[in-house]
């Protein structure tokens, strides 16, 4: 196991480079004259060399990523073009809730993957099966922001059930905070557990036909403990990793989700930082929320590797 | 040499398993009836395909219905095992009924420790206290020759070397005492040398516990040393029945004819037999005898009218109509 | 990077977009009793026809727009803004006064162009890049893969948006900013079949008579991984439309006053109270737009590769 765990780490820190990489070559790519926008009004000739040699853009490219790398490890991820606050406490701040949404939805997206994957699996072919796998379809295809207002439609403004927008951390008022949370949570989490559900009830169906749950049927197991204990066991194992996995396109809906619900999270962020080109910000934010997805796809192989004995038990 | 023929510990009559797919219905085991006496190894014997593993499973109801469906009887002390309620069903699996498989290493659960697998066997059939269980488990791999039980319960199945897991196996099948034990080609999968030790393991039962035995093999040799009688079976049909010294010596049905002259022989320095063909798969049954088209000696008869299995001799059981013209 | 993996210890791909099958058989694709038989397996799967009528009629929508529209779909004040759907105008006007309805067929323009260019597009990089780094090995294949799990790291919508960041806006920036999102996929994948085709005998017999790499590569590697590819096509069309839609609902995709699904609907949720029609009705476009794909793409997936069945 401790070589798997140090492979994996290893292409992580591959990853890492390579992703560092295309972030910076994005912005580098980015057109207009950064130290130009930065002067402004104050440009003169002489402000301009300096501020250039400053930033350290006279450099060769190589020696300037260099430098952005060192910086950025080291925590700086530079000033907000707009309003000069650092970069890094602007995207800390916003990640924070784009992460309780994620996690909100995680939770509601397995609760109801989870016991849909298995009756569909269970009773496979019957209506019980088309009916919650055609719902994880249609869930599945439904555009997050779509389904958002549509939610905000029917529960807030007809029924007056839950508020329209807005963001409150669960831990300064717990139930104002989830409350809140309602709506966006539904929204975002039954687009996953579409997704998750079709993946329980094939790993399921692949896992029943196997010979060892043949062979402790022979050996007189019950129906019951047969699927929730000799199956469930394999077949979560990979569901656990897709999962993991799909923390990147969870991320990528919250974007989505939060500016539909007025979230103050990472979405909103990025999209008026491009919007005011403010473009240290877009970094930071992409920076972040990139890592944190490569981060969480080494966490979801190394539980991997925790459940499958194969793996850990050499 | 018939044990206990006069109380059969597993009576088959009629066994007929079909599967419903897309190109119509389709049947895999056709009317195999037989018996198996206390102590006595009953071989059933066959190409792959000719559906002697679905007959073995078809005995614990392990076929998946639908898209299968068996239709028969299986008595099993007094009881159809096809009619049980699946709870009654569950009692005797692993308990009066053991069956082992043909891959140990596929039948254990990977995510389990085998000591634990072990201990659920038996869990599920005595109500014995965990501490009590956990020791015959041990017992029972000291029994069945893995060395230092204590450390190799707690191992999974992927640290076990195949002889290593059809032991556990077979351990699994005897811990509580079966009176049947089903094996479907259990050394297939195995080394020769691993192969001797696992059979050896399987005559003692038989011989020292009285366990009746259904042996399911495509190898001739391993019938030859460890069984009482023999059934062979062609695309789904008992064609021949009949004690292994009849078969061997005196085989009436041109199948098992021609199965034995493809075995090696010592002596003599003779080209290795062939059938030659293929056996027919079941959506492509030519009419009459399945045989038919291979036969060295059919006649006109043959590809019309299907033989039925009637007796030959007393004990020895064929269906052709030029072994036993009717 | 990560590939799940199930407690056997064999991966884990129960929708086929990760492996390819066994080595694809030598491409029967092109005999017409081959193309028959296929058109058989395809037209059973009912969701599949479906989709596939649904998609040609957004095909016949896009191309016909200006002929079937009712009214200009930039025209203002055609209609009383934020009118109910009517007899006048049957999706109803939005707050400008335009006709929703002709709006909707003019956005499957921006759909379509958007979801098929940026998905050939991804896939002509993508699969190229997966025939040089499968065929060649080596340096070549660890520098395009590790370049390939760095794309792959990053969300979709995330890396639309950071390419938009640099490129600024307009449909052609969209279609390069989602595609480059679908270029990993296709690499791995298109990596993953020429592995299994490379070892195959008459690609050792046409190395062997001599026939250059790239005629190797071109003429008798492409055309067997190719049914795995128009699969993975057809099943990421669906996806990039919803990327597009995603981001024009930010705000980030073609420029007002193009008519853009998902910016209408982000225009409609800011009167949801008033006129819900608004934000509604484009959705719904969208929705069975997406749907139909999804059906098409998986029914396209089941007739190509039938290990898939259950």
């Amino acid at each position: 196991m401790a070589r798997f765990v140090l492979s994996r780490i290893g292409q992580t820190l591959a990853v890492l480079f390579t992703v560092s990489v295309i972030i910076f070559a994005l912005m580098r790519m980015i057109p207009g004259d950064p130290v130009l926008m930065m002067l402004g009004d104050d440009f003169t000739q002489g402000a301009y060399e300096q501020l250039k040699s400053k930033l350290g853009l006279d450099r060769s490219v190589v020696v300037q990523y260099l430098y952005w790398i060192g910086r950025v490890l080291s925590g700086d991820l530079g000033d907000s073009y707009l309003n000069h606050e650092r970069v890094s406490r602007l995207v800390l701040d916003a990640f924070v809730p784009t992460l309780v949404l994620v996690i909100a939805s995680l939770i509601v997206g397995v609760l109801i993957a989870v016991p849909s994957g298995i009756i569909a699996a269970m009773r496979k072919d019957s209506a019980w099966d088309w009916g919650s796998m055609g719902f994880a379809i249609f869930v599945y295809s439904m555009p997050s922001f779509w389904k958002g207002i549509i939610l905000i439609w029917v529960f807030s403004v007809y029924l007056g059930w839950f508020p329209t927008m807005g963001y409150v951390a669960p831990w300064s008022d717990f139930r104002e905070g989830l409350w809140r949370l309602v709506l966006p949570a539904i929204t975002l989490g039954t687009f996953f557990s579409g997704l998750v559900a079709r993946i329980i009830r094939s790993s399921l169906l692949e896992v029943l036909d196997q010979d060892y749950v043949k062979a402790a049927r022979a050996r007189g197991v019950r129906q019951a403990a047969l699927v929730y204990k000799h199956a469930m066991a394999n077949a979560l194992i990979p569901v656990v990793t897709v999962i993991g996995l799909q923390f990147g396109t969870l991320l990528g809906g919250a974007v989505l989700t939060e500016t539909v619900f007025a979230i103050p999270g990472m979405g909103r962020l990025s999209v008026a930082a491009i919007l005011n080109r403010d473009y240290a910000v877009v970094q930071g934010a992409i920076l972040l929320g990139v890592v944190s997805v490569v981060v969480v796809n080494l966490l979801v192989d190394i539980a991997y590797a925790f459940l499958n004995p194969r793996i850990r038990v050499a | 040499m018939a044990h206990g023929a006069a109380d059969p510990v597993l009576d088959v009559r009629g066994l007929t398993v079909e599967f419903s797919t897309e190109g119509g219905v389709l049947r895999a085991v056709d009317d195999v009836s037989f018996e198996i006496g206390r102590g006595e190894i009953v071989g059933l014997v066959g190409e792959s395909g000719a559906g002697k593993s679905l007959t073995s499973e078809a005995i614990l109801r392990l076929i998946r219905c639908p898209p299968g469906r068996v239709r028969g009887e299986v008595r099993f002390r007094g009881q159809n095992l096809l009619t049980l309620g699946e709870r009654s069903l569950a009692d005797i699996r692993g308990k009066d009924i053991a069956m082992i498989f043909q891959n140990p290493g596929a039948s254990l659960n990977p995510v389990f420790r085998v000591g634990e697998q072990m201990l659920e066997a038996m869990a599920v059939h005595v109500p014995e206290r965990r501490a009590a269980l956990r020791r015959r488990v041990l017992e029972i791999l000291g029994r069945v020759g893995i060395p230092s039980p204590g450390t190799r319960a707690r191992d999974y199945p992927h640290q076990f070397s195949g002889g290593m897991a059809q032991r556990v196996m077979i351990g699994m099948g005897i811990s509580c005492m079966p009176s049947l034990l089903i094996a479907d080609e259990p050394t297939t999968a195995l080394d020769v040398t691993i192969q001797a030790q696992v059979l050896a393991l399987i005559r003692r039962l038989a011989r020292e516990l009285g366990v009746a035995v259904l042996l399911v093999s495509h190898d001739l040799g391993i019938i030859s040393q460890m069984c009482h009688r023999v059934l062979v079976m062609y695309a789904g049909r008992v064609v021949e029945q009949a004690s292994v010294e009849a078969i061997f010596r005196a085989p009436a049905h041109p199948y098992t004819q021609g199965l034995i002259a493809c075995l090696p022989r010592l002596e003599g320095t003779g080209k290795l037999g062939a059938i030659g063909g293929a056996m027919p798969g079941l959506a492509a049954l030519p009419p009459g005898c399945r045989f038919h088209p291979r036969c060295p000696v059919s006649e006109p008869r043959c590809r019309v009218e299907a033989p039925p299995l009637g007796p030959l001799r007393p004990e020895h059981q064929v269906a052709c109509h030029v072994a036993r013209p009717s | 990077m990560a590939r799940p993996l199930g407690a056997d210890g064999r991966p884990f791909d129960p929708d086929g977009l990760t492996l390819p099958a066994a080595a694809p058989e030598p491409a029967a694709l092109g005999s017409r009793a081959a193309l028959h038989r296929w058109w058989r397996r395809f037209a059973r799967n009912r969701g599949a026809v479906f989709g596939l009528a649904v998609f040609l009629t957004m095909v016949a929508m896009a191309i016909f727009a200006p002929l079937i529209s009712p009214y200009d779909p930039l025209a203002q004040g055609v209609g009383i803004p934020m009118a109910s759907p009517s007899t006048a105008h049957w999706a109803g006007t939005d707050s400008f006064g335009r006709d929703i309805l002709s709006r909707i067929i003019f956005g499957s323009r921006v759909a379509l162009i958007v979801g098929i260019a940026s998905v050939l597009l991804a896939m002509v990089v993508g699969v190229t890049l997966g025939l040089v780094s499968g065929y060649y090995g080596g340096l070549v294949d660890v520098v395009i893969m590790r370049i390939m799990d760095g794309l792959f790291a990053f969300p979709i919508i995330i890396l639309a948006i950071a390419m938009m960041a640099v490129m600024g806006f307009g449909v052609r920036n969209v279609i390069i900013a989602v595609a480059v999102g679908f270029i990993a996929p296709f690499a791995r994948v298109t990596r993953g079949d020429v592995l299994a085709v490379k070892e195959e005998p008459y690609i050792e017999a046409a190395r062997l008579a001599g026939v250059s790499s790239l005629a190797i590569i071109f003429r008798h590697v492409l055309p067997n991984v190719l049914a795995p590819i128009i699969v993975q096509g057809a099943l990421r069309v669906s996806g990039a439309i919803i990327t597009e839609s995603g981001l024009s609902f930010l705000g980030l995709g073609p420029p007002p006053p193009t008519p853009a699904w998902g910016r209408m609907i982000a225009e409609g949720q800011t009167f949801i109270v008033m006129a819900p029609h608004i934000a509604t009705i484009p959705g719904i476009a969208l929705m069975i737009a997406i749907v139909a794909l999804n059906l098409l793409g998986d029914g396209l997936r089941d007739t190509l590769d039938p290990r898939m069945r259950r």
